[in-house]
């Protein structure tokens, strides 16, 4: 009953001016007109520049960066909710750029669905008719039965006769969701979804939504300011500055290999334990040597491996995914890439 | 230079451009005066209806329906057993008939301005530019005296209750349009962003989302369109409207003093009937908003 991501997304050559006359500039910026400087001479605000970004199916994506970063703007280029002055979005096939209106709201109904900062409920309709409202705009008549069990599946039964603004703020995005995912869309697109919610709830909700997609497989693009959830969430991440992309890759690469010291500076306070795997620091095992007589797993978090290393009294294990022999790890290597070099250099 | 005469038309030429518009507008009222009556013709029949059914069925009747429709649009004991003890006294003191074709006319009306009132409202909170456009026609209508407007009203259809209709709805629409377009165009950013992203059509928009979020804005501005077209009334029975005006006016001419107070009190009771029946289906239409189960 639902859909898995089957396609990537492709953004190729994005820029998006905002101004009266965007078009105009830009063949200026991207001969290196800079961002101020094309406030500063055309009153043109430059929101996104040369975005090329794979998004892949099944996966969840995490675009990083902080407010004024163009994040948003950049979310909402994929539904065409916001047309760029320059460049393509592809999937499976079709630019969403040049759909016809009739097109882009078929796309809007049946590939994707969002969820949203302040949720965006609708005020005046029950839990329930909110879940259903995708479904209800495309005049399915199952609606209701759907967004039972979704309303069911984000754990909110109970409360389908409740109106938005009877919940709490975590409960309400919950309904968010839950609208989300009933629509039965490949893409799922959430900008800052859960930064407006408490610490401890917005970690509750990344729960959900992991334990979520293990079984569903969307594609999903997540938006949030917070490099922790990024890194929690995302299977790839990408970090946007000024409108411009800074780094792309995984959360181990952002970690372990910031491309610059903008990047260093964010991830700077990142707990690395939490976040690093064994694999990731694992040496190749010498030929001939013998292997150290503990296992442990290649996808295992430092931390981890460290507190049972320590627990074991080993100070060399081997690093196996499933049967194969990834390499060799020791205490030493561990802490190493445990601390931030950053903070090593400075702390003597 | 003369510079304190100030440099106006001769009288010659204003002359004779009154007398251009007027003989224009007096052919034209030849020309089409009967078509235009004939248009508005159901509306005088419907007037008629309404009245005749409220005054030649039984009182008791009409006050129980009367009680139960404001109940139904209240669901309040309080205002409605208020109003059947207002209409008690108002007919025990001989304006019973009167107030029935006050209520008819004012019904009318009403329903008139919303039916045309709201698509207007619509229209202008889609487009920035129909919103400047009709904003100072809004204005003209508010601010034009209503006597102004009734010369060549009455100079088409004469005296009697279609001119008087018009007299009513023209004073008394502006309301309805101004809030349908202000409740629509103060629906959240962020609600109709997530309708648009949901793939609504704008026809879905309109009948999901921004009507039904203006409907408590759409609901006072009904609701000042109702008091304004009784406060039309007295004037629209200078033209031939009949209730609770006509003694009104009667009684401005010969100095009655009572007969001005008591009907001046009736159409007083009305508003307030009306006011509070629709005000409190409008705090309903707001349950949603407020917090707690």
């Amino acid at each position: 009953m639902n859909k898995a991501g089957t396609h990537d997304i492709e953004i190729r050559d994005l820029y998006k001016i905002f101004g009266p006359e965007a078009g105009q500039h830009v063949e200026a910026v991207k001969a290196g007109l800079t961002k101020a400087e094309l406030n500063d001479r055309h009153n043109h605000v430059l929101g996104l520049q040369d975005i090329n970004l794979t998004i892949p199916h099944g996966r969840i994506t995490v675009i990083m960066g902080l407010s004024g970063s163009g994040k948003s703007t950049l979310i909402r280029h994929i539904n065409g909710l916001i047309q760029p002055t320059a460049g393509q979005v592809l999937y499976d096939g079709m630019d969403v750029v040049t759909m016809t209106p009739t097109q882009l709201r078929d796309f809007r109904r049946q590939k994707t669905a969002m969820v949203f900062q302040k949720f965006a409920l609708l005020p005046h309709r029950t839990v329930l008719r909110n879940v259903a409202y995708g479904l209800d705009i495309r005049g399915m008549a199952e609606a209701e039965e759907r967004a039972r069990h979704w309303i069911d599946r984000v754990g909110l039964q109970g409360y389908e006769d409740y109106y938005p603004r009877q919940l709490s703020g975590g409960m309400q995005q919950r309904v968010g969701l839950a609208r989300a995912l009933a629509n039965d869309a490949e893409i799922l697109l959430m900008d800052e979804a859960f930064s407006a919610l408490d610490p401890l709830i917005r970690m509750d909700m990344q729960s959900i939504l992991l334990e979520l997609q293990q079984e569903l497989r969307k594609t999903i693009i997540f938006i949030t300011h917070d490099l922790d959830e990024a890194l929690r969430l995302g299977d790839k991440i990408a970090i946007l500055r000024d409108g411009a992309m800074e780094q792309v890759g995984n959360g181990q690469e952002i970690v372990l290999r910031p491309a610059n010291a903008y990047i260093a500076e964010f991830v700077r306070e990142v707990n690395r334990g939490r976040i690093i795997e064994a694999r990731t620091i694992a040496t190749p095992a010498t030929q001939g040597r013998e292997l150290p007589d503990f296992t442990v797993k290649a996808r295992s978090k430092l931390d981890l491996v460290a507190r049972r290393m320590t627990k074991a009294g080993m100070s060399e294990a081997q690093v196996r995914d499933g049967e194969v022999l990834v390499g060799t790890i020791d205490l030493p290597a561990i802490l190493e890439a445990m601390v931030n070099p950053a903070d090593a250099a400075s702390d003597d | 230079m003369d510079l304190i005469r100030f440099p106006e038309m001769s009288r010659g030429n204003l002359r004779a451009m009154r007398q251009t518009v007027d003989g224009a507008f007096r052919d034209f009222t030849r020309a089409w005066g009967d078509t235009l009556e004939a248009i508005f013709a159901p509306l005088q029949s419907l007037l008629t209806f309404i009245e005749n059914l409220l005054i030649r069925s039984p009182w008791i009747a009409v006050l129980a329906v009367l009680a139960a429709g404001i109940w139904l649009v209240s669901r309040s004991w309080k205002i409605a057993l208020g109003s059947v003890l207002a209409l008690l006294v108002v007919g025990y003191f001989g304006m019973w008939e009167d107030t029935m074709r006050t209520i008819a006319m004012v019904a009318v009306c009403t329903l008139i301005a919303v039916v045309l009132g709201i698509p207007v409202g619509i229209l202008m909170a889609q487009s920035n530019r129909m919103n400047a456009m009709v904003t100072p026609i809004l204005d003209m209508m508010q601010t034009m005296p209503s006597f102004v407007y009734l010369i060549p009203v009455v100079m088409i259809f004469g005296l009697g209750k279609v001119p008087g209709l018009i007299a009513v709805v023209i004073y008394a629409i502006p309301p309805v349009i101004r809030l349908t377009n202000l409740g629509i165009r103060q629906v959240a950013p962020d609600v109709l962003e997530a309708a648009e992203a949901f793939g609504s059509s704008s026809w879905q928009k309109l009948r999901d989302v921004q009507l039904p979020l203006a409907l408590p804005t759409i609901m006072a501005g009904i609701n000042q369109t109702i008091m304004m077209s009784l406060a039309m009334v007295v004037v629209a029975s200078m033209i031939g409207v009949r209730g609770l005006g006509q003694p009104v006016l009667q009684a401005i001419n010969q100095q009655y003093f009572t007969m001005g107070v008591m009907n001046g009190l009736a159409i007083v009771a009305i508003a307030i009937i009306m006011d509070r029946t629709t005000q409190a289906y409008g705090k309903r239409l707001q349950k949603h908003t407020e917090a707690g189960k």
